[in-house]
């Protein structure tokens, strides 16, 4: 390296990067310069590094990587000059964030800082640990910090007080620390320097139940006099916005306010006047006079009753509503919501502005107006405010059309009187919006549907009449398509005629035709094409007149591209072919479905957990459940199960190659099979069943997506290429032998492996965590974790909670049996869905209390399926409580033994 | 910014927030959940003249947030409202000339305050640039950084006198 350096100035290097005029050039320039600063920083020499980290600053903001620079902010801070420093810290905030170790090299340099003879120094000392302080440098420098809340220079002080509130969100134990210095600086006549305080006060009384109590008997009236005096103070060109002193200082004062009033009738009674002040003579022709009173409508509300400001309130707010400018609308819109809460006739008076407001062509407005339409909702007005709703549904911009048709989805569900009318409204939805409409909601159709057995042949009249209109709905699709393959004999026959209903001529071969229409549309996606099988299948049964041609229709897809598509067909041809005696029986009309159960499941299939108390059976991140066999297998019909010699059973294991009737005894005993099925499981890192849940209910008709972890569906998946012969051959023992004979039996091995050394997970001053680990025998994927945790604390921990989650890599096609009766199974309904390549199961803990300097312990297993090619990572949560407080500690495990 | 943090490293489902009381979670949300997330200056081509984050982000996903609010807000009405729902949050833009000034906070925050917010940086700039432009702001990027750092702290307001926030950084250029 030629030692003679020709740096360019930052200003020269701005100009070259500017000139550039492709991004291969500006690329070029960047290296050069890079390399040049690496050069540079490499001979050690302080005269550039100043120059160096502003430009490293500059080529940061571009997107380049920078990382190498970190540490010549360390030795800028270092240095002596203000110049220096000054550049160090800014170049400390931009290249460096709180999770950097490297942070921690800094804290020395912040110290000796914080206590510089130069106020200035200080001034950046509180800057980069205001912005960036991770919660160890704000309990290292918390007392530094606490000091200079009363240091003699104003710019010091206010730097200080919102140092101080970063200090307290990391560490909230700090916040009575901070309570005194704070209240002081309530006193102060400087703007910025009170706007902080109070900032500071907010933020402690959020944190702090004692800070709360003392400000609110301490702070209350000085503080309501300070907002009078600035509301009625003479004009201040510093201060002035648009004819407001210092808007902002408003702002601030009233959310303290808020705090102190919500709650304690008292405190509220002594800001009533100032309140009512400030609503009444607030200008409200600029943003800034909105803007104040906007806070001040926000604690009017928030406060204890004070009916007469709750009917200013509300009377601001309805002038905001019909104020032209969008932004002010936006908030009132926001309000509103809010104001629900108290007074619900008010805010129904300007229900016509707000279904006007849904209309608005700016999206931000309208999705605050849908919100709001949607809590306005209730018994009285669901049917004209659904009506409007699905008026504009029709006409609504497409990218609306998905927040719409859900929001009118979950109100006609909340509030729909009748059926017939949950029915009408729903197709409407699926008629305009059906390809936005999300799986759960036409899943919870088609159970509403299956109840309603009355309406059963309206309900396939009505959506095969829709389904011509709309055919490229694709949910409209599906449940009209369940329905016909369900109802299909009440289509053609007009059965159960309602008296609003016109009669309608409909040909067997016509219902088919819709059928075939979306098994053969490019178009159509797996799923539908899947149900539209199934359907086939059934209405073969349903139309005998017509059966040939809906057995030519299936024969197609024999050639399908989809091999599930494929496999199918040809099973469903050879049940049309050749089991006619037991068709009838394996087509029946499904049993009714149970809507408890679905929304049971429905409300299951949202977030769950792999947390540990609670929960002694499987959990698997994503809140998917694994299902067991025998549910997954899913017969559904009583008697089936009960005889599971009966020829229409014994076909059906035939044709799979499983033996249905034992499987629940076999999945918990006998060792051959529950080896191949976990080695499967863990192929597609599918949970392994657990004994418990073998247990679970066995009759599982509407497996929703979220619980439906199937392992026979995964095992269809692999089966299908692999053996095509088995639907056709109507082999037994297909199953289990298909396994043995493509996994080589790892599980034979055995073995041990090597021994891992044990890590220490995390520590804090408080608690320790150590991990152990053991292989499972015979599976080198899973890996069973004995966490330990040791308090190190003098107090004990009570409510003890660890959590462990693994991130999630990889997308896995799965499928989820949802409609039909026992072909359950062959059905079909395929969703993507993100499986994890890390399974992590947690068993209960040995206990939930931790004594002083005790332990106790928790086993894990963590299955990895990418074993030999990823490491493990895991990020925990622990929470506790110490002497009745809260505690929650985090963090990440990356040191994990290779190999694992 | 647990929360923060929660939602943009671990997949939410897999932490499970019904383990702690609803007191617990509202007041750790409502903790974390009350200041500027993140300031971004930008041009109308999107590129980053100034970008301030009081959270911890991946730098990968700095390019990312930054990226989508160009997006969100480049083309939008200039009659439509200044707020734009980003994730959870929300994002209060501006715009002077071709240059978006754009504030990531809360959702429940006031809107209009922090409009008021931005108008007042900008002031403050064109005070001290007289007569601000882009190219001011690309040639002394520090200075702005110093003058944001004066004007907003730990994601809080600090200062809302323009004359003090001038005064204090002619103080400082002496020192240069």
């Amino acid at each position: 390296m030629n030692s003679i350096f020709s740096g360019t100035r930052l200003r020269d290097m701005i100009r070259s990067i500017r000139a550039c005029k492709t991004a291969a050039e500006e690329r070029g320039v960047v290296r050069k310069e890079c390399a040049d600063i690496r050069a540079s920083i490499n001979e050690n020499d302080p005269h550039d590094r100043h120059r160096n980290l502003a430009k490293l600053m500059f080529i940061h903001m571009l997107g380049y990587p920078t990382h190498f620079g970190q540490m010549e902010c360390l030795k800028l801070i270092a240095s002596p000059g203000f110049p220096e420093k000054r550049i160090g810290y800014l170049g400390l905030m931009l290249l460096l964030d709180e999770r950097q170790e490297v942070l921690m090299l800094v804290t020395n340099s912040l110290k000796q800082d914080l206590n510089h003879t130069n106020q200035y120094v200080v001034g950046l000392a509180l800057c980069a640990l205001g912005n960036i302080c991770s919660a160890e440098m704000a309990r290292d420098l918390a007392p530094e910090v606490e000091r200079l809340i009363q240091f003699r220079d104003p710019n010091i002080r206010k730097k200080a007080a919102l140092c101080s509130t970063r200090i307290v969100r990391k560490v909230p134990d700090l916040a009575e620390n901070f309570i005194n210095a704070a209240s002081s600086l309530l006193k102060e006549k400087h703007h910025g320097v009170l706007i902080t305080g109070v900032q500071l006060c907010y933020e402690l009384c959020t944190i702090n139940d004692e800070a709360l109590e003392y400000f609110r008997k301490k702070c209350t009236e000085g503080l309501i006099k300070t907002l009078r005096d600035i509301t009625n103070s003479a004009y201040q060109p510093e201060y002035d916005v648009a004819g407001i002193t210092d808007p902002f200082l408003h702002i601030r004062l009233l959310k303290l306010l808020r705090v102190l009033g919500h709650g304690d009738a008292d405190a509220s009674d002594l800001m009533t006047d100032i309140l009512a002040q400030v609503a009444t003579k607030t200008e409200s022709n600029k943003n800034a006079g909105n803007a104040v009173l906007y806070e001040c409508v926000e604690t009017i509300m928030a406060i204890e009753d004070t009916s007469s400001l709750r009917v200013l309130a509300i009377n601001i707010l309805g002038r905001f509503l019909s104020n032209r400018d969008n932004n002010i609308r936006y908030v009132a819109l926001n309000m509103l919501m809010k104001a629900i809460a108290f007074d619900d006739q008010a805010v129904q008076r300007h229900r016509v502005t707000i279904l006007e407001c849904v209309k608005d062509p700016d999206a931000s407005i309208r999705k605050r107006a849908l919100e709001l339409v949607s809590l306005l909702v209730n018994e009285n007005n669901v049917k004209q405010l659904t009506k409007e709703l699905i008026d504009y549904l029709e006409i609504s911009d497409e990218d609306f059309k998905e927040d719409l048709s859900a929001k009118i989805c979950s109100i006609v569900e909340k509030f729909s009187p009748e059926k017939i009318w949950y029915i009408d409204q729903m197709l409407k939805v699926l008629s305009e919006a059906g390809k936005f409409v999300k799986d759960d909601v036409w899943h919870a159709l088609i159970v509403v549907i299956s109840n309603a057995s009355e309406l059963h042949g309206y309900t396939v009249r009505a959506l095969y009449k829709a389904v011509l209109t709309y055919s490229e709905q694709e949910t409209l699709v599906r449940v009209a398509i369940w329905c016909i393959g369900e109802y299909g004999d009440l289509l053609v026959n007009n059965v159960g005629m309602l008296g609003i209903e016109d009669p309608i001529t409909v040909t067997e071969s016509d219902a088919v035709d819709v059928v075939e229409d979306a098994i053969t549309r490019h178009n159509s996606d797996m799923t539908t094409k899947a149900m539209a099988l199934v359907a086939l299948l059934k209405l073969s049964s349903r139309f005998p007149s017509i059966s040939e041609r809906i057995k030519d229709i299936i024969v197609k897809q024999k050639g399908s591209l989809l091999l599930e598509m494929q496999q199918r067909a040809i099973e469903f041809n050879s049940i049309v072919d050749r089991h006619k005696n037991i068709r009838p029986s394996l087509v029946e009309r499904m049993p009714v479905l149970d809507e408890a159960t679905f929304n049971v499941r429905r409300a299951g299939s949202l977030p769950a957990s792999v947390s540990t108390m609670a929960k002694p059976s499987v959990s698997i991140p994503n809140g998917v459940a694994a299902a067991p066999l025998v549910d997954l297998l899913d017969l559904g019909s009583d008697d089936i199960m009960a005889a599971p010699s009966s020829s229409g059973a014994d076909f059906l294991q035939d044709l799979l190659g499983v033996d249905l009737g034992s499987s629940s005894a076999q999945s918990g005993a006998t060792p051959g099979p529950k080896a191949g099925a976990d080695l499967l499981m863990d192929i597609l890192s599918i949970g392994t069943p657990s004994p418990a849940q073998n247990n679970t209910s066995s009759v599982d008709l509407l497996s929703t997506p979220g619980i439906n972890k199937n392992p026979s569906n995964a095992l269809d998946t692999l089966s299908s290429p692999a053996l095509p012969h088995i639907a056709t051959t109507a082999s037994a023992g297909g199953m289990f032998d298909l396994l043995d004979g493509l996994t080589p039996s790892p599980s034979k091995e055995a073995t041990n492996g090597p021994a891992y050394p044990p890590i220490v997970a995390y520590e804090s001053s408080t608690l320790k965590i150590e991990f152990t680990f053991s292989k499972s025998s015979g599976n080198p994927q899973e890996t069973n974790v004995q966490a330990t945790f040791i308090n190190l604390s003098p107090n004990t921990f009570t409510d003890f909670i660890f959590q462990a989650a693994v991130p999630k890599v990889i997308s896995v096609f799965f499928f989820s049996p949802l409609l039909s009766s026992y072909q359950n199974f062959f059905n079909i309904v395929f969703r993507s869905f993100n499986l994890q390549f890390l399974q992590l199961h947690l068993d209960p803990a040995s206990s939930n209390t931790l004594p002083a300097s005790g332990n106790i312990t928790q086993n894990l297993r963590v299955t990895n399926s990418q074993h030999g090619k990823k490491s493990l990572v895991m990020r925990m949560r622990i929470g506790y409580k110490v002497n009745g407080k809260d505690v929650l500690e985090e963090g990440q495990i990356n040191n994990f033994p290779r190999g694992l | 910014n647990t929360v923060a943090h929660i939602q943009n490293n671990v997949p939410a489902s897999t932490l499970n927030l019904s383990q702690f009381n609803q007191d617990q979670v509202n007041q750790l949300i409502q903790q974390l959940q009350q200041h500027i997330r993140f300031i971004l200056l930008q041009n109308r081509q999107g590129k980053t003249r100034l970008a301030k984050y009081y959270v911890p982000l991946e730098e990968s996903e700095k390019h990312k947030v930054e990226y989508e609010v160009h997006r969100l807000v480049v083309n939008r009405d200039s009659k439509f409202t200044n707020f734009v729902e980003f994730r959870t949050h929300k994002v209060i833009y501006r715009r002077y000339a071709g240059l978006f000034f754009s504030l990531c906070v809360d959702i429940t925050d006031n809107e209009l305050a922090y409009l008021e917010c931005i108008h007042l940086f900008v002031e403050i700039l064109d005070h001290f640039f007289s007569n601000v432009c882009e190219l001011d702001l690309v040639f002394n990027f520090h200075k702005v950084y110093l003058i944001l750092d004066e004007f907003i702290l730990a994601g809080e307001l600090q200062e809302t006198s323009k004359r003090a926030i001038i005064e204090r950084m002619s103080e400082l250029e002496k020192l240069e």
